[in-house]
């Protein structure tokens, strides 16, 4: 059985294929667009699932959308009827988008395939809609290990879920056991401080998140930030449902997500406006923010253990992919292991939808997955189209007959400090770049993160970088955590590796902490002595591997920097040309398209 | 037609006929809307809608 997942409309469009319970291909819309987290009907991905499985529309056998469009519907006319008038503009502006396409998605999606592929065939093709924490859900569980386990969903809104969990049955199937709905939501609890501090909603929580660190504990500012959260915009219970102080929130039908002046009022200072200096208290709210969180989550999966009694957990939702939250998750060990999906926002839905319907259709079982999850489903270059765009954009290149040469001609170039474009195989899917369009660094490089992030990525300067290590070499530099191959968990550096601190390190400004040289892996070592490791798998991808090894072996080092193939708000680089493009546009150094070598 | 009988048979399934009538108002006031302005491209900032 063949089935066409769709994720789209709200942020991050995607398509998927799968087969007999496999996933094929997958991609995000955003990859062929140009455009960050496209939310556009993903013609273009579904184009290249289609093309690269060899099918055609006639094969497959349903077409599953992430979500119930109806019920969606139903949320927001019951929303604008209980806050009426409030919320007119807001309708205003909605109404138009529901009624065009929104509403009539199943005869849209039939004309779309047919405008796509001129085959007819596409009327009788099903369409069904599986919820959308159901499509979460199933992206998590039918990729995980797992053939039981309990599941977790969280994320800003789906129908009218926002929260979901309950036990996953390879037999049996998802059986929820609790629910949060809206207007009471974790991930929009979360984004409400995201937009506050002057992040980008649904783009900018990684960056709150990265910019928490600056600030801890210790602080008087934080612990009252903190009560004031719990006392007047949240109410936490003991099993981690949350009820919202509604009168702070405008999301529910307001164009803004928050009462400016009612948090300006509470928190004792002004909206930060994107791009605007962050100072201190932006890091101390950020910092409280994200400790609410974890506390929220930690309560949650208490019980979820409580009330599943199952060993293992699936996390699935857009909060999911907060990897600091995830690690404090997973250090109370309250269950043997946990999965989640690299994908596990909203263009994961896509795969998920395609999935629990192939489970729910065929009837048949779910025994886990033997190998991990590959999530490398996007597009491939051959060496041929690569030199094509090569002398397209006329370029002086060397070929690399041997892998291994081009390994250690790479590695040295890393190690000499230059900055190296890696592109590499299938691209992945999901917001992480692992090792397939990356751009790798030498982690012990004082000055690599600083030029990374001002003349490469062009992006804010306290942002932290990831590290790609090999599986045999973690415990060596991490301590704790969970090795990810998909950089879902933090990590701590072995103490071995850290420096000491200067005195008053704590009194220091956000630009000043940063400047410390605080391990000898300062490109990688977040202000909390943290780091988002990617364990690499020789089995998952043996050319990254292999040139990590390659680089260890001249070095004596075996953490790269790994950081997306992109520049600020723009979508990782899907094709050779996107890469060309911004190799030209940075001051990167070295690329590597396939076994082809640029200098600049 | 097919719509139609879909979108009754959810609101049979949820037990909602009572948004009929504010389907009926909302679908006019929309409809106004969407004929003076046009515009089916999503303006928003947050994706809740």
């Amino acid at each position: 059985m063949k089935v066409l997942g769709i994720s789209a409309y709200y942020h991050d469009s995607a398509a998927a294929i799968i087969s007999n319970g496999e996933v094929l291909f997958a991609a995000q819309e955003e990859r062929f667009s140009r455009i960050k987290n496209d939310a556009a009907f993903p013609v273009k991905a579904i184009k290249f699932c289609l093309n690269e499985a060899g099918l055609d529309l006639k094969d497959i056998d349903f077409i599953a959308f992430y979500d119930k469009p109806f019920l969606k519907f139903e949320r927001l006319l019951e929303t604008y009827y209980a806050f009426a008038p409030k919320g007119f503009r807001s309708f205003v502006k909605a109404m138009p988008v529901w009624l065009k396409e929104k509403l009539f998605i199943k005869q849209f999606i039939r004309k779309r395939l047919k405008q796509l592929t001129g085959d007819k065939s596409v009327s009788k093709i099903k369409i069904v809609f599986p919820e959308h924490h159901l499509s979460h859900i199933a992206s998590a569980f039918y990729t995980s290990p797992f053939k039981n386990s309990a599941f977790l969903s969280v994320d800003g809104v789906g129908e009218w879920t926002t929260t979901s969990f309950g036990i996953a049955s390879g037999e049996k199937g998802v059986q929820v056991l609790g629910e949060l709905q809206f207007p009471d939501s974790i991930g929009l609890l979360y984004s409400s401080f995201t937009y506050f501090l002057g992040f980008e909603v649904n783009k900018g929580e990684y960056k709150m998140m990265g910019l928490a660190p600056y600030s801890n504990l210790e602080s008087k500012r934080v612990t009252t930030f903190i009560d004031l959260i719990k006392e007047k915009l949240v109410d936490i219970k003991e099993d981690g449902s949350i009820k919202l102080q509604r009168e702070y929130f405008e999301y529910p039908v307001g164009l803004r997500m928050v009462d400016h002046k009612k948090w300006e009022k509470l928190f004792g200072f002004s909206k930060r406006e994107p791009g605007q200096k962050l100072t201190q208290i932006h890091s101390d709210l950020a910092f409280s923010a994200q400790n609410v969180l974890e506390e929220i989550l930690i309560k949650l999966v208490k019980h979820v253990k409580k009330v599943t009694h199952q060993e293992y957990l699936c996390l699935a939702g857009g909060v999911a992919l907060n990897c600091v939250a995830n690690s404090k998750i997973y250090n109370q060990k309250l269950f043997k292991d946990i999965y989640i999906q690299p994908a596990a926002g909203d263009a994961g839905g896509a795969i998920g939808a395609a999935l629990v319907t192939y489970f729910l259709k065929s009837g048949k079982t779910f025994s886990g997955m033997k190998e991990p999850f590959n999530n490398y489903l996007g597009p491939n270059y051959s060496n041929l189209e690569v030199e094509r765009a090569l002398r397209k954009y006329k370029c002086e290149y060397q070929y690399f007959e041997s892998e291994t040469d081009l390994f250690e001609v790479t590695a040295q170039f890393i190690a000499d400090k230059k900055v190296v474009g890696w592109f590499s195989g299938k691209t992945e899917f999901g917001p992480r770049a692992l090792g397939n369009r990356s751009i790798l660094g030498d982690a012990t490089d004082p000055e690599m993160q600083s030029k990374l992030n001002l003349k490469i990525k062009f992006r804010e300067s306290f942002r932290p970088f990831a590290p790609a290590i090999c599986q045999e070499d973690y415990s060596t530099y991490f301590l704790e955590g969970k090795p990810s191959p998909y950089m879902l968990f933090t990590s701590k550096i072995n103490p071995s590796h850290i420096n000491d601190l200067p005195e008053k390190f704590d009194t220091f400004s956000l630009e000043e902490k940063r400047n410390v040289v605080r391990s000898k892996l300062p490109a990688i070592t977040h202000i909390d002595f943290s780091a988002r490791v990617q364990v690499v798998k020789k089995d998952l991808n043996p050319r990254f591997w292999k040139l990590i090894q390659a680089y260890k072996k001249q070095t004596g080092n075996a953490a790269l920097i790994n950081t997306s193939f992109n520049v600020k708000d723009e979508p990782i680089v899907n094709s050779p040309e996107d890469a060309l493009e911004c190799f030209l546009k940075t001051e990167m150094d070295v690329l590597v398209l396939e076994n082809f070598l640029i200098i600049k | 037609m097919e719509f139609i009988s879909e979108f009754f048979l959810f609101l049979k399934e949820r037990k909602k006929w009572w948004l009929i009538p504010l389907i009926v108002i909302f679908v006019i006031l929309g409809s106004l809307i969407f004929l003076t302005n046009g515009s089916a491209l999503a303006p928003f900032i947050y994706s809740l809608f």
